[in-house]
């Protein structure tokens, strides 16, 4: 109910403000009849009409997790937006082992698992990428590397 | 005859060792792939396609490769519906049904080779029927002007957005947010940017590989953090597999009536191979009627949705090759390879490329007999393989998902565009929108702006001119009914429960 509101709400000021900045584009011309502002509008219209149903028979509540698992994805957003950052300066093999260990923590709570997860995906990986497919990666910093 | 030289020269193609060996590891990723709970064609195939191209493979090989993965976890996918009572994609779902019962009873081998074989009949028939019946529909899409091609994607939309979710606002907005997302970044014919808030790394759009790998495969990871793989049962053991020939003659009729209706249902824009084994099923449960025992663990009810399945993805490749579009998240998928590939799918493909499409028609027919031979005689093999536990499955899925989209784009934006997509994956899953029809709508807007655009500059900026040829008219049609129907036969359609243990 209460997800669905306020979802559909916000799409409908996405979808305004979406309307609003097609507004700005050029009109067509006799090449180009519509130009690049009329299909925006469009779909821009669209997605007001389809939010503003949802907002307006919503479904039932969906079954939001506690507290404490949200806050369990929020850590794991934050450990792939990490290992993104790092995967380059620090080389394939420290991050990924890291991300993979955390995640695999995460979904199954048994540390030995996910240690040997972490180090075996990561060094199992490195060894399929770069050697069996020839991708290029790098294994530690580059700066280690010379 | 056409269809023999064309086939002549398909196999001349795929019966070269380097393709043979892509089909046959192809078929082998695709069976784990569609055996693993969590994995299935659609995310299976879309964290292969930045792998893929980064290994600088042609056209005719790449495809080759992932189509094999596509029908392999087709294949693959019934294995832990008998085994675990939990269907390794939605398409085998209904497999559950009868596999899971005939396992108890101790027929888990047979129930194996019996689904195995309707797996290869569907399949088989499909790929048949797909190489007689899409070149004609090449050549009526020679008929189609951008007048057409506009109603065409509107009537993908609909009918998906129709069958994909129980609330039709839900599917038309998850479509409107993929086209949304598809108009940003450069505009082509005019040179504006859109849309992208001032942000250089948006003015090249949003990669749908991107997106692709986001909503199917890091959302993934999410859930099953959510849910810390609660859902992984302990299955039935597996005997001694013999092959239960008696059976196997008892089901012909019913895997050659279930691949000819899966093949049609594949056909059917937004319907797909979850619709062909759900109406297969349903179809031989009727014939059986009440002494038939549907749903007990009868060979019947493994055979039916299995041939029904495999045939419906044979044919939802029909639109997807002929007129470029998708059917289904798979072939959505799949149009996605040959988007990267720089292939326009079409009637010129048909024309230009005879060696792309009747060299992939060729695979398909060799990767069906390696697809028997591996999941009846070698099916032990993929049965150890579903003990990985979640644990270390979906962190594996998450690291090949970052190093494929990594070596393909090289940019820090698009991985964590990847994992904001992960995330939307997973709240709209919650929320309960298809995400489905968001690929689509990033596949499919700049070429529905295009026609558009072409059409109206062709009219000279009259509207009515979309609904003027008797062909659009027929698709506009079909587009209301398609989204209009679902709504008042929802409560006929409704699917039946997963046995409960």
């Amino acid at each position: 109910m209460k997800t669905d509101r306020i979802f559909g709400v916000v799409v409908i000021l996405v979808a305004l403000a979406f309307i609003a900045s097609a507004m700005n584009l050029p009109a067509g011309n006799i090449f180009d009849k519509l130009g690049p502002k009329a299909f925006p509008i469009i779909v821009g219209a669209g997605l007001a009409i389809s939010a503003f149903f949802v907002a307006f028979r919503p479904d039932p509540e969906p079954g939001w997790p506690d507290i404490k698992t949200i806050l369990a994805l929020v850590l794991a957003t934050v450990v792939l937006i990490a290992y993104a950052y790092t995967l380059k300066p620090l080389g394939f093999l420290l991050p990924t082992a890291i991300a993979a260990g955390v995640l695999s923590f995460q979904i199954s709570p048994k540390p030995t698992t996910a240690v040997l997860t972490g180090i075996g995906l990561s060094v199992g990986l490195f060894v399929i990428f770069k050697y069996g497919l020839g991708l290029s990666l790098f294994a530690l910093p580059r700066s280690l590397m010379g | 005859m056409d269809i023999f030289s064309n086939l002549a020269l398909g196999f001349g193609i795929a019966l070269s060792p380097f393709t043979l060996m892509l089909a046959v590891i192809g078929c082998f990723l695709g069976t784990i792939i569609g055996a693993l709970p969590g994995l299935g064609p659609s995310n299976g195939v879309a964290i292969l396609i930045p792998i893929t191209f980064s290994m600088g493979l042609d056209a005719t090989a790449a495809l080759v490769l992932l189509t094999s993965v596509y029908y392999g976890a087709m294949y693959g996918g019934r294995i832990s519906s008998i085994l675990l009572n939990i269907p390794g994609d939605e398409p085998a779902m209904m497999t559950t049904l009868d596999g899971y019962p005939m396992a108890k009873n101790g027929r888990a081998g047979d129930a194996l080779v019996i689904s195995g074989v309707a797996s290869f009949v569907g399949a088989l028939l499909a790929t048949i029927a797909l190489a007689l019946v899409a070149p004609y529909l090449a050549r009526i899409a020679y008929k189609f002007g951008p007048a057409e091609y506009f109603a065409l994607y509107a009537l993908a939309f609909a009918t998906l957005g129709g069958m994909a979710s129980n609330n039709q606002a839900k599917s038309a907005l998850a479509a409107f947010i993929g086209l949304a997302i598809a108009l940003i970044g450069l505009d082509n014919n005019s040179g504006f940017t859109r849309f992208t808030g001032g942000n250089l790394h948006l003015a090249d759009g949003v990669d749908f590989l991107v997106a692709i790998v986001g909503l199917f495969a890091v959302s993934e990871v999410f859930y099953f953090i959510e849910t810390h793989g609660k859902d992984t049962a302990v299955g039935v053991k597996l005997g001694k597999v013999t092959i239960p020939w008696k059976d196997l003659w008892d089901t012909k009729w019913t895997m050659i009536r279930s691949s000819i209706v899966g093949f049609i249902a594949g056909i059917l824009p937004g319907a797909g191979a979850s619709l062909g084994s759900f109406m297969t099923y349903m179809m031989e449960k009727g014939i059986a009627g009440e002494k038939g025992g549907f749903g007990t663990g009868v060979p019947k009810g493994v055979a039916a949705p299995e041939a029904g399945n495999n045939a419906a993805a044979g044919g939802a490749l029909v639109p997807m090759l002929t007129l470029g579009v998708p059917g289904s998240g798979t072939t959505a998928v799949l149009l996605a390879v040959l988007m990267t590939l720089n292939i326009t799918p079409g009637p010129t493909l048909f024309r230009d490329r005879p060696d792309v499409i009747w060299g992939l028609i060729a695979s398909l027919l060799i990767a069906n007999f390696v697809l028997l031979l591996m999941n009846v005689p070698m099916v032990k093999i993929f049965v150890r393989i579903l003990m990985v536990p979640p644990a270390v499955l979906l962190p594996g899925v998450t690291m090949i998902s970052f190093v494929g989209i990594y070596s393909l784009s090289g940019s820090y934006f698009d991985l964590v565009l990847m994992i904001a997509f992960g995330v939307m994956g997973w709240a709209f899953r919650k929320m309960d929108i298809p995400t489905v029809p968001v690929i689509l709508g990033i596949l499919l807007g700049y070429q529905m702006e295009n026609n558009l655009r072409h059409a109206m500059t062709l009219s000279g900026g009259e509207w009515t001119y979309l609904f003027s040829s008797p062909i659009a008219a027929v698709l506009w049609v079909a587009a209301v009914l398609g989204f209009v129907a679902p709504m008042f036969l929802r409560k006929v359609l409704k699917k039946p429960q997963m046995v409960e243990d």
